[in-house]
């Protein structure tokens, strides 16, 4: 009996798919280039900047790189802050909206609900701006004052300059704050994370659903003990794609921040600042190196969005909803 | 206690189908489905009653107990109060389960009303800013280089960011759709460590901020080459923006074909090519074109990169190469920083056209992405029923498989395979 040798799969090389092959590979190398030449040259830009500054680019609270003062202490704290507030305010209505997609809706709008968030998802940035800026910040503002008036003790809602006793106080310290910038963002990341969600949800299967409600499961009680462990990683996954979007996010927040370099921890009063902001607020004024440190401030949005984006994969794929797909 | 102890009513239950109904015997003969309604009169009563105690409640509060202001805070207390007061009722007749399984509907209902409501409010707050600079029909066909901030909305308008716009994505496009295309192929087909890199690549562009997006091109194009800022350099940034969304949604497409599919072209004696070619991408076609779609409308509304790399001005200016050339976005932002009215309003305007552009295009989308193959089908069915004699021939070739079988080495062979399936009847 003759030894048995895997056959080579190698299969007959066709001219055409030598020329075939060769084509896509190119196309992969030429994405490849590009996206490698912009990590590539932020980072030799960024380089200039970075090395000048050395660790103070991380500690310093001001803008000032012509006269060798700049960091992003500020920038980035007020970045994280935004992009905070807006979870807060987006994970309970995304998962709201998704539990309400895939486990309330009748069928009969479920399909237009669907379609309509996926939409919400594409609408430009600068209507959510528009929409922040000329709408909700008008309504928002009592309710700022009645949080700080009720919650000041509380550091993160204290506003500087405003004293809730006096009633002739003015209210303009709670306009243009991290705050509004936050539920705007909030707004812009809902459909996102939804769409993200309510997928998950919907794999969930039909067997453990029917096995819950046959035990005698109430529906929420089928939603807690099923689709939410499910799909957890989903939940967690989607947030964080939502946290990376709220963090890249630029026009609808310089519509409405006015902006500061300092950390500015008070999240209803009126200043705040963000990476994104800060660039679209300096390149056109920015010197050589003043571009340099503004590349050095992009590159750290790109780090920090870039894990953000890497951990939400893992955690999605990790999940047992995720394993599938 | 868990959430399974209690035994619900029959009523509630949707799938409880397995009991006897006395009533249902009388109905049998007419088929009619059973409801699967949960509502039962007292629902409605605890409801309506908790409704009105919240109401009441809070008006007393406001009126009388406490100065609040404002309607947010009115329909704040309001709806902490019914959620309440709806527990309590509730508790009156049910057990602690179904008290839970209410309040949370009540919950996952109205966060779904409230982001719904949001959405299509901000959507239709800027049309309705916008309608006062919609009905002039000088809007849509004169650019603002003679129009100043103080002239009335009967002067200027937006044809210039129009047709930026449209210039912008469509050299975006050019640029975009053959390289995804070619590199969601090359991830698919070419496996190997360095495919897997080239996504894990794309991958990670995916998050790279769109802002960057056009510091990168405004850094390299605009400072270190010397070239204006121009329409090109804008779509070069929206084309380093939209190539890592579209590469992404394309391999995701492109993966879903079934591999059988692919197998049996192979195994009826076709190269990779054209395997690709004929079967592959015909029946990834509808996604791929909703892929691309989508990526557009993303582009398209992108006002960052434009921001950094296009330059402004208010006149119509053709040529994407030279001098500045604005888009809609950009224009938007551009007019809402003006104090004037008009001006404003002109912004709402050109927010409004936006929109519409973006909502045509989703719906394009919807529709190409929503054609499931038996809807094609379908469709092709009526035609033939229509031109049956004239579209034979045009047919033969749209199915991808018969004419693959067609061009295969084996003629003979192939055509007594393909012959048993369906697809190719008409060939015969």
């Amino acid at each position: 009996m003759s030894v048995d040798i895997p056959r080579k799969l190698q299969g007959a090389s066709d001219p055409v798919d030598i020329v075939y092959r060769g084509v896509a590979r190119s196309g992969g190398i030429i994405v490849l280039a590009i996206m490698l030449a912009i990590g590539v040259f932020l980072g030799a830009r960024a380089w200039q900047a970075i090395s000048q500054a050395g660790f103070s680019f991380l500690t310093t609270q001001a803008w000032e790189p012509d006269a060798g003062n700049f960091g992003i202490a500020a920038v980035l704290i007020g970045t994280i802050l935004i992009a905070t507030v807006a979870v807060c305010f987006a994970l309970p209505m995304a998962l709201g909206t998704a539990l309400y997609i895939s486990e309330y809706a009748p069928l009969k709008i479920k399909r237009t609900l669907i379609s309509l968030v996926d939409l919400m998802a594409a609408i430009p940035s600068v209507v959510y701006g528009l929409w922040g800026f000329f709408s909700l910040q008008g309504s928002i503002v009592p309710v700022a004052r009645w949080i700080s008036a009720n919650f000041g003790w509380i550091p993160i809602f204290a506003v500087d300059g405003y004293d809730p006793a006096d009633p002739l106080s003015t209210t303009t310290v709670f306009t243009s704050s991290t705050f509004i910038a936050g539920i705007v963002v909030a707004l812009m990341i809902t459909p996102i994370m939804t769409s993200i969600m309510r997928e998950v949800f919907s794999q969930a299967p039909i067997g453990e659903r029917e096995g819950a409600l046959g035990l005698g499961a109430t529906r929420w009680g089928m939603i807690r003990s099923v689709i939410l462990p499910f799909g957890v990683g989903g939940v967690i996954g989607g947030t964080m794609l939502g946290l990376g979007r709220a963090l890249g996010e630029t026009i609808a927040v310089y519509m409405i921040i006015s902006p500061v370099f300092v950390i500015q921890p008070h999240i209803l009063q009126n200043g705040a600042s963000s990476i994104s902001s800060l660039i679209a607020l300096k390149y056109g004024e920015a010197s050589s190196f003043g571009m340099s440190a503004l590349m050095a401030a992009g590159l750290t949005l790109f780090v920090v969005t870039l894990i953000v984006n890497f951990g939400a994969s893992a955690i999605v794929s990790r999940s047992r909803s995720g394993a599938s797909s | 206690m868990t959430v399974f102890d209690t035994p619900i009513l029959a009523e509630q239950n949707q799938l409880n189908d397995a009991r006897p109904r006395p009533e249902a015997t009388t109905e049998i003969h007419h088929d009619a489905p059973r409801k699967l309604s949960i509502w039962r009169v007292s629902d409605f009563l605890s409801m309506a009653g908790a409704l009105a105690a919240a109401l009441s409640a809070t008006t007393l509060i406001f009126t009388v107990l406490a100065p609040f202001g404002g309607a947010i805070g009115f329909i704040a207390i309001a709806y902490i109060l019914f959620l309440l007061t709806y527990a309590l009722l509730v508790s009156f007749d049910e057990t602690w389960p179904v008290v839970r399984d209410r309040v949370f509907s009540v919950l996952v209902h109205s966060l779904a009303v409230i982001v719904f409501a949001t959405l299509v409010f901000i959507v239709v707050f800027s049309i309705v800013r916008g309608i006062d600079a919609l009905p002039h029909l000088n809007f849509f066909t004169e650019d603002m280089s003679l129009a100043g901030p103080l002239d009335p909305l009967t002067k200027g308008g937006i044809i210039h960011a129009i047709y930026g716009t449209l210039m912008q994505i469509s050299i975006a496009l050019v640029i975009t759709i053959p390289l995804g295309l070619t590199t969601a192929v090359f991830l698919n087909e070419v496996p190997g460590a360095f495919s897997r890199f080239v996504r894990t690549i794309v991958e990670a562009m995916t998050a790279l901020p769109s802002i960057v997006a056009g510091l990168f091109i405004y850094a390299t194009f605009i400072l270190i080459l010397g070239l204006d800022k121009s329409g090109f350099a804008a779509s070069l940034a929206i084309t380093v923006m939209m190539l890592p969304i579209m590469i992404r949604a394309s391999d995701v497409v492109l993966r879903l074909v079934p591999s059988t599919l692919k197998e049996a072209s192979i195994g009826l004696g076709a190269d990779k090519f054209n395997t690709m070619w004929k079967v592959t991408l015909p029946t990834a076609r509808s996604g791929l074109v909703t892929a691309i779609i989508l990526a557009t409308a993303r582009g398209i509304g992108e006002t960052s990169p434009v921001l950094l790399t296009s330059g402004f001005t208010a006149a119509m200016n053709f040529d994407p190469f030279h001098g500045p050339m604005v888009s809609l976005p950009l224009a938007v932002f551009q007019f809402v920083k003006s104090p004037e009215p008009s001006m404003v309003a002109r912004g709402f305007g050109t927010a409004a056209v936006l929109m519409l552009v973006v909502v045509i295009l989703f719906l394009v989308a919807r529709f190409i992405g929503g054609d499931t193959v038996a809807k094609k089908e379908a469709r092709k069915a009526q035609r033939r029923a229509v031109f049956s004699g004239l579209k034979r021939a045009s047919l033969a070739v749209a199915h991808g498989v018969t004419s693959l079988a067609d061009k295969a080495s084996q003629r003979t062979t192939s055509r007594n395979i393909a012959s048993s399936q369906p697809y190719s009847k008409e060939t015969n």
